[in-house]
């Protein structure tokens, strides 16, 4: 039942940049199955933002073949990347990019728009339910300036869900959060996670990582290693154990 | 994608930028508006020209008579005097497509009565000037044949001049009332006219026998102009050849002489003013027309500065699976709204406008329908015109260049 996602092969991206070419992946292989949450990490310019742009269809590769959901990425068409980004891929940023002065619910509305399958009664039928499954449903009206950095990336988690993806791709999602935060977030994507939803996660804090599933760590374009999360936390409790003034300094 | 969720979308975004949108649409607004307002008061001009010309009667003919030049020199005054009742006479006898002619003289001077005096003009002329110039008898009679033969001291007078001499409702008939000095009787009262197209009292006239001008007030032997009517619009060119030929003869003008006279239709002087005022109706239709294309040159700014401005929006429209072609519609549809929308604004204030020009000015304007579908149709393409680059721009950005763009 658990079948194969994500399966890349011998995976290349160059960038040319004027005289220089830039080897920001240099022969991948990765292979992620559904129901997994998978950690990619690595320091600063390994090749991970690279990696999951990859994954989403949002830029080609070079050279090597990447088929997600049975489907060979190879072979398609910017209109087709289009459609498939549509319909199988969730993103969340780290500048959680949510459009100003819009919405929680037509900011979470905004994928379905571009697939005209989806009526505009289903269209914020579904809306509505993914604010639920964040925790938001109280706030679907409020502007995005009108929330937090945590309630935003919330929003922008809902956005991801709207269009039922096969596999939810995050880069730095918690980057911008403080740590209560970020457990919140992290929290919330294990639940997603327990209730099957594939999650690849680009970060570079190891504590964040230990709540995802698996490990896949990247070094100069290449994977370096890789292992599962043997000792895998809950955002929840580790949430629970937080002091309540954690950010309050008592020593000064 | 279909059509109906890009336009929700396109709206969503101007909605987004309410104050922005209305400013963007200014331009348009005021461009489309001073196009109205600036065709319908040529138009409106124009056409009011057109109906008090014909209301003098398209068929109408005057002769003057007119400056002789020899070797480029202007021989002095005399041809002032060129014509004679001895043309009157000709042109009877020698131009069929001609049914009625009058000799025109004209003096001014004040018309008294009792204490009260009035500046105004005589005119004098025969039996068959009240036809040839639409003029209508309110009471009275027309003087006859024999007070004409008589240099009779009878007179028809307009509705200004009874209003100043005797009073609004007055009935002067009967009266006598002097025009530089000379005592004259009132016979007639000429039925209102109004204003002519030069916005010349029509009413403010006497008019007498021709031979009673010409004698006892003028004291000359020529006559000033002659007034005659074509049998139709349709003859008067006819008719001008004619009296042309009639009026050569009588004149023994040869060859290639110049002639001492000149003759006008009616027709003529309409089409003559209706070409004037196309050209000024043109003028000031181009110089709104370029307000409308700085108008739009707005919107292509505006279009333009908000495509950069929303590089992380297209990003991310990309990144959920927004198409080029998408982000394209959903730009140009932006663009063709905000003129389209401008567009409507426009028209309803030119029409507006124009009332208000119209009834502060007191000038004629007329709002022609085919200016409006103009301008609406132009805004369209204003709209699509100026939004394409931009939308263009948009649509050819890399998503991932877009979203990383700060
Ligand atoms: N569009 C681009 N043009 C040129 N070089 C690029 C481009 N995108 C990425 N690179 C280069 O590719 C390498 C990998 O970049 P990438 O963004 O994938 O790193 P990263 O692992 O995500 O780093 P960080 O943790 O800082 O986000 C870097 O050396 C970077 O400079
Ligand atoms: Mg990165």
């Amino acid at each position: 039942m658990n079948h194969t996602i994500i399966q890349v092969k011998d995976l290349h991206k160059d960038f040319h940049v004027g005289e220089v070419t830039v080897r920001a992946l240099r022969g991948i292989d990765m292979e992620i199955n559904s129901g997994e949450f998978v950690a990619i990490m690595g320091a600063s310019g390994s090749g991970k933002s690279t990696m999951l742009n990859i994954l989403g269809c949002l830029e080609k590769p070079t050279i090597g073949e990447y088929q997600l959901d049975g489907i060979n990425m190879g072979e398609l068409n910017r209109n087709e990347l289009a459609g498939l980004r549509n319909k199988k891929l969730g993103f969340v940023f780290q500048a959680y990019n949510l459009l100003p002065r819009t919405s929680a619910l037509e900011n979470v509305e905004l994928p379905l728009y571009y697939n005209s399958k989806v009526s505009s009664r289903e269209r914020r039928e579904r809306a509505t339910e993914a604010l639920r499954a964040v925790g938001l449903l109280d706030r679907m009206h409020h502007m995005p300036n009108q929330l937090s950095g945590g309630q935003q990336q919330r929003v922008a988690i809902a956005r991801s869900l709207v269009n039922d993806p096969v596999v939810i791709l995050a880069d730095e999602a918690t980057g911008n959060l403080d740590t209560r935060t970020s457990y919140e977030i992290m929290a919330l994507f294990q639940e997603l996670n327990d209730k099957g939803k594939t999650i690849v996660f680009v970060t570079h804090e190891p504590d964040i990582a230990r709540f995802t599933t698996r490990n896949i760590v990247f070094r100069d374009g290449l994977i370096k290693g890789e292992h599962p999360v043997t000792d895998r936390l809950s955002a929840l409790e580790m949430l629970n154990q937080l002091p309540p003034d954690e950010d309050v300094d008592v020593s000064l | 994608m279909n059509i109906s969720n890009l336009f929700k979308i396109a709206i969503n975004a101007l909605r987004r930028n309410k104050f922005r949108a209305f400013l963007t649409m200014l331009g348009i607004i005021i461009g489309v508006a001073s196009v109205i307002a600036m065709l319908a008061i040529g138009e409106g001009s124009k056409r009011s020209i057109q109906e008090q010309m014909s209301s003098m009667g398209t068929n109408l003919i005057q002769v003057m008579p007119a400056s002789m030049e020899r070797g480029g020199v202007q021989l002095g005054n005399t041809n002032s005097e060129s014509l004679t009742l001895k043309d009157i006479t000709a042109i009877q006898n020698s131009c069929p497509d001609v049914v009625a002619v009058s000799p025109e003289l004209r003096a001014s001077g004040q018309a008294v009565y009792g204490n009260k005096n009035w500046p105004t003009s005589m005119y004098g002329i025969n039996d068959e000037y009240l036809n040839i110039k639409k003029y209508d008898l309110a009471s009275g009679r027309m003087f006859t044949e024999s007070e004409i033969k008589s240099m009779g001291k009878v007179c028809l007078v307009g509705h200004t001049v009874v209003k100043n001499l005797f009073g609004e409702d007055a009935d002067p008939i009967g009266q006598t009332i002097r025009f530089k000095k000379v005592p004259i009787k009132i016979i007639g009262v000429l039925a209102p006219k109004g204003d002519n197209s030069f916005g010349r009292d029509q009413d403010d006239i006497i008019m007498a026998p021709y031979t009673t001008v010409q004698k006892r007030i003028l004291a000359i032997d020529y006559i000033q102009g002659i007034s005659m009517s074509a049998a139709s619009e349709q003859k008067a060119n006819a008719a001008i050849d004619e009296v042309e030929k009639a009026l050569r003869k009588s004149h023994k003008i040869t060859g290639k002489e110049q002639d001492d006279f000149r003759v006008f239709s009616q027709s003529e002087l309409v089409s003559t003013f209706s070409s004037i005022s196309n050209v000024l109706t043109a003028l000031l239709g181009a110089i709104a027309g370029i307000s409308l294309l700085v108008g739009g040159i707005g919107i292509m700014n505006i279009m333009y500065v908000s495509v950069t401005e929303r590089t992380r929006e297209i990003g991310l429209r990309m990144s959920i699976g927004g198409r080029g072609i998408d982000i394209l519609m959903q730009f140009l549809i932006e663009s063709v709204l905000l003129s389209v929308i401008g567009g409507i604004l426009g028209i309803i204030l030119g029409y507006l406008a124009s009332n208000l020009v119209g009834s502060i000015m007191g000038w004629p304007v007329y709002v022609m329908s085919s200016s409006v579908i103009l301008s609406f149709l132009v805004c369209s393409a204003i709209g699509i015109f100026f939004g394409w680059y931009p939308a263009r721009k948009a649509a050819g950005l890399n998503p991932i260049d877009a979203l990383r763009y700060e």
